[in-house]
């Protein structure tokens, strides 16, 4: 069983979406142990022992909105949405291991650390530009 | 005239709900007792079946139902009514629906498939649409009404205006050029998905799909299906990403209906992403000769425009791409006479669809292509010349579209001015080997909606309940682009009620009021019309109340901070107070108001003339790019944007769509193609069909060019498809500029840049 069908069809979190199934759109991403996985490409057994978080576990119930999620939604990063979920992963992972080292990257280090995450709609600015906006 | 909040950065009201995962898309769907379907299509793509043999499916545990054509009772899709939902005694292309399955997994109904046994005889495909047209071609769909006197053509488009003879005389240059233009993908990041649920109780059949047109789709599935279209719901769950792939209503959706119904249980289809590769719309290729002409002053004179569309086996609204292109060729720019052929052409490829733009990308290429060419022939500069032939407002073009504002011209000047054009006139380059420089194209486009189907409107409801608070029930469709937002803001502006205490339902056809749906970025000017209408009714009848309970004789109530405030005497009552006095005391009236409101356009005659849409929306891009001569790869650096949106209703949304457009139109230009050999799709991932990542943004840069149309929302016009539609050709401008070749088809690949570069050496041409 991969992860993501643990995630969606067994644990019913269905705020992980199912893009492509072959690693190439980024729009399952989860963290395990905090770095950013395509859940599609891992398989659910290798679970055991590690912490996962998907999108719905991004804040603790009394906060809503979690401030990548929160940057997302002041700059205009959303369209469909469907691709939303995994960059919000991809973007939380990137902060984190950067807070850790107290890195602040630029533009195109951003560019590149999204640059797994597909999206149609956006064109790409807004992500960037709320991910920008965290450092 | 100052707003409170049009015109302000705002964010969308449901994205919230998808930042934190809880939008519910088709895929998070789940029914109880729901079943999962699945599909077998062709082997072949030109094939005879002589028999299907499904006794060792059924018999698989968990198999619930099998269906081919012998099964069903069904009429044909498209407006050709072309196409078969599940295909009989032959196959035309790869996707060609043969059998359905429905069972208790995905798993088992895909192990189903594996035991269909289909007996076929193979036949030599057409894949050339050029071979399709020659007279000793077979007729490759046996539906075809063989338009224009081929077997072969599925519709044929013929325009002129002016007299091209006389103008030919009055051209001192005259250029002719062929481009191709490839088959792509919408690659929306959802996959295709639709849930069908039919109760054999009340035959009730409710459909959960992504359709954008979800009220000419209830049409369409009930001529297809030979039901009521009354006895059909349609309820479109969160959508994720349309750019016009679901304009079309596609077999796997009646298929799946047709399971639930011959099951009596709720039925899934998922597309997997190869499927979605090989078995959604797409953005048709084709063929343009194009020969165009100017007088020695650069005025253009006339233009010949000929296209031949890969239609693939069967019509989809792709077909009808022809009617936006003619506007292009008739009437982007002034130009005296114009004659324009299109023919939409079978092959045993896959069909097509509409897309972004719907043939305008490919129309503009080709023109916008010739003007620079000629521009080179004649030594003029090409700001220039596109700036006097520009249109403007008060043009009634040869086709009969009736320019009452037109910001052609600003924006032309905004893109050249901010582009740093003068200045790098020539070209300039950090190295011999990196060479940079600028292109340019414009765009026209309908803005006010595109009268094709006998109504083009749009209605709204409105309810204000007793607390203050408003629903809006629009015809209208959210895909994305944020048409809730911007209708929220229209009545919170106009209310004076903030964006909080308003909700806009727009799912359900049983609800919802009728609208012909998300396309020809209609929905800004349309369903804001409609809501302003509705709106504007609801006002009169809260200010009615009000001025009784105030005892205020005067015209003068403002609406403003949730107030009904007369403006002299400064008495004001809370507007939910205002609704509870309507209710509850006489006259018991609801706070509920409906409006329908329908576009001044006119359907155009049979020579295809007349005002076709309620305005039209322009756009000039000049884009900056870099080429490495080395190894021909082509970086956009810069892309500046000028462009008539009427006005700005929401920038966070405007800007949005300007970004995902160009960036849209920077893979179609760069690396999108969707490579088919003799009908097979070679490179259906995301892996070899490749679009622009993060890494590949330019910086984009909007120069909104504001006329306040008359006839839109707040002065607002369409916009949403513009921002793709000039983006590859000025791409391809920049870099025939740069490099002194012509680049003349899509996508500029590093191979194709560096044949260019090759050939231009060897004295040659790409």
């Amino acid at each position: 069983m991969l992860l993501i069908d643990l995630i969606r069809d067994e644990l019913k979190l269905k705020g992980t979406k199912p893009g492509c199934l072959e690693g190439e759109c980024g729009a399952c991403t989860v963290l395990i142990d905090g770095t950013a996985v395509n859940s599609c490409l891992y398989l659910a057994i290798n679970i055991h022992d590690k912490s996962i978080t998907t999108v719905e576990g991004l804040t603790d119930g009394r906060t809503s909105l979690d401030e990548v999620q929160e940057s997302m939604v002041n700059h205009g990063a959303v369209q469909c949405g469907f691709c939303t979920s995994g960059m919000v992963m991809a973007i939380k992972s990137f902060k984190d291991r950067c807070d850790s080292v107290n890195h602040v990257p630029d533009r195109d280090e951003i560019k590149k650390n999204l640059e797994g995450n597909i999206c149609r709609c956006t064109g790409y600015v807004k992500i960037i530009d709320s991910a920008e906006a965290l450092f | 005239m100052s707003y409170k909040i049009i015109g302000k950065p705002t964010p969308k009201l449901d994205a919230g709900d998808r930042v934190s995962g809880k939008s519910v898309y088709g895929h998070d769907i789940e029914l109880p007792g729901m079943l999962h379907g699945a599909i077998l299509r062709a082997k072949y793509p030109s094939a005879i079946i002589k028999s299907i043999d499904v006794s060792k499916a059924i018999k698989l545990i968990g198999v619930h139902c099998i269906i081919t054509a012998n099964d069903v009772d069904t009429e044909n899709l498209s407006y050709r009514k072309d196409h078969p939902v599940l295909k009989k005694g032959e196959v035309n292309c790869i996707r060609d629906e043969i059998a359905a399955v429905a069972a208790d997994t995905k798993k088992i109904a895909e192990n189903a498939l594996n035991l269909i046994e289909v007996d076929y005889e193979e036949k030599a495909g057409i894949f050339n649409p050029e071979e399709a047209l020659k007279e000793n071609a077979p007729r490759i769909n046996q539906f075809s009404k063989g338009d224009n006197g081929n077997k072969n053509i599925s519709e044929s488009f013929h325009y002129e205006h002016g007299d091209l003879e006389v103008e030919k005389k009055k051209s001192a240059v005259t250029v002719t050029r062929r481009y191709t233009l490839p088959k792509v993908t919408h690659a929306c990041m959802a996959p295709s998905n639709i849930t069908a649920d039919y109760s054999p109780i009340n035959d009730v059949l409710t459909l959960y799909s992504s359709t954008q047109v979800p009220f000419l789709y209830q049409r369409e599935i009930s001529q297809v299906l030979k039901i009521d279209p009354s006895k059909i719901r349609v309820i479109q769950p969160i959508i994720g990403g349309g750019f016009g792939s679901k304009l079309d209503l596609h077999p796997f959706e009646p298929i799946c209906a047709l399971l639930s119904m011959k099951t009596g249980k709720p039925v899934q289809i998922l597309f997997s992403r190869e499927e979605e590769f090989h078995h959604s719309a797409i953005r048709q290729s084709m063929v343009i000769d194009l020969t165009t002409g100017a007088d020695e002053q650069g005025n253009f004179t006339f233009r010949k425009a000929t296209i031949i569309k890969d239609n693939g086996a069967y019509t989809s609204w792709g077909a009808r791409t022809s009617f936006v292109m003619m506007q292009t060729f008739s009437s982007l720019y002034k130009v005296p006479a114009c004659v324009y052929d299109a023919h939409a052409v079978y092959t045993n490829n896959v069909f097509a669809g509409s897309f972004r733009g719907f043939g305008n990308p490919q129309a503009t290429f080709s023109l916008e292509r010739n003007i620079d060419l000629m521009a080179d022939e004649l030594g003029m500069d090409k700001g220039e010349i596109r700036l006097i032939n520009s249109n403007f407002p008060g043009e009634i073009t040869g086709q009969g579209l009736e320019y009452k504002s037109c910001g052609l011209k600003p924006a032309l000047e905004a893109v050249i001015k901010n582009s740093g054009y003068e200045a790098a006139k020539n070209g300039h380059g950090k190295s011999d080997r990196f060479k940079q420089g600028i292109g340019f194209a414009s765009m026209l486009h309908v803005g006010g909606g595109a009268k094709i189907y006998p109504s083009d409107g749009c209605g709204t409801t409105l309810k204000m309940d007793p607390y203050g608070f408003l629903t809006i029930l629009t015809g209208s469709s959210e895909i994305g682009q944020g048409s809730e937002t911007v209708l929220a803001m229209m009545a919170s502006e106009e209310l004076g009620i903030p964006l909080d205490k308003i909700k806009v339902i727009n799912s359900d056809t049983t609800i919802k009021p009728w609208d012909v749906g998300v396309h020809a970025s209609r929905t800004s000017f349309v369903a804001g019309n409609s809501l302003l209408g509705a709106v504007k009714i609801l006002k009169d009848k809260l200010a009615e109340k009000a001025a009784q309970l105030l005892n205020n004789e005067e015209n003068d109530l403002l609406f403003q901070n949730g107030e009904i405030q007369s403006e002299k005497s400064g008495d004001s009552l809370k507007i939910d107070k205002v609704v509870r006095a309507l209710h509850f005391k006489p006259p018991h009236e609801l706070c509920e108001v409906s409006y329908f409101y329908e576009p001044s356009s006119k359907f155009q005659d049979k020579e295809f003339k007349g005002n076709v849409s309620g305005c039209y929306a322009f756009a000039a891009q000049a884009v900056e790019v870099e080429v490495d001569t080395l190894t021909g790869k082509v970086d956009v650096l810069n892309v500046h944007v000028g462009q008539d949106v009427g006005k700005v209703l929401n920038p966070m949304g405007i800007e949005g769509q300007i970004d995902g457009g160009v960036v849209m139109g920077m893979g179609y230009a760069l690396s999108e193609e969707m490579i088919y050999e003799d009908g097979y799709l070679m490179n259906p991932t995301f892996h070899d069909y490749k679009l622009p990542t993060a890494r590949d943004i330019p910086e984009i840069h909007f120069y909104p060019i504001e006329t306040n149309e008359e006839s839109g929302p707040f002065g607002a016009k369409g916009m949403a498809e513009a921002p793709l539609v000039p983006t590859p050709v000025a791409i391809a401008n920049a870099v025939s500029n740069i490099l002194g070749v012509e680049i003349n088809s899509l996508p500029m690949t590093p191979e194709k840049v560096m044949r260019a570069i090759h050939d231009k050496k060897n004295g040659g041409e790409a």
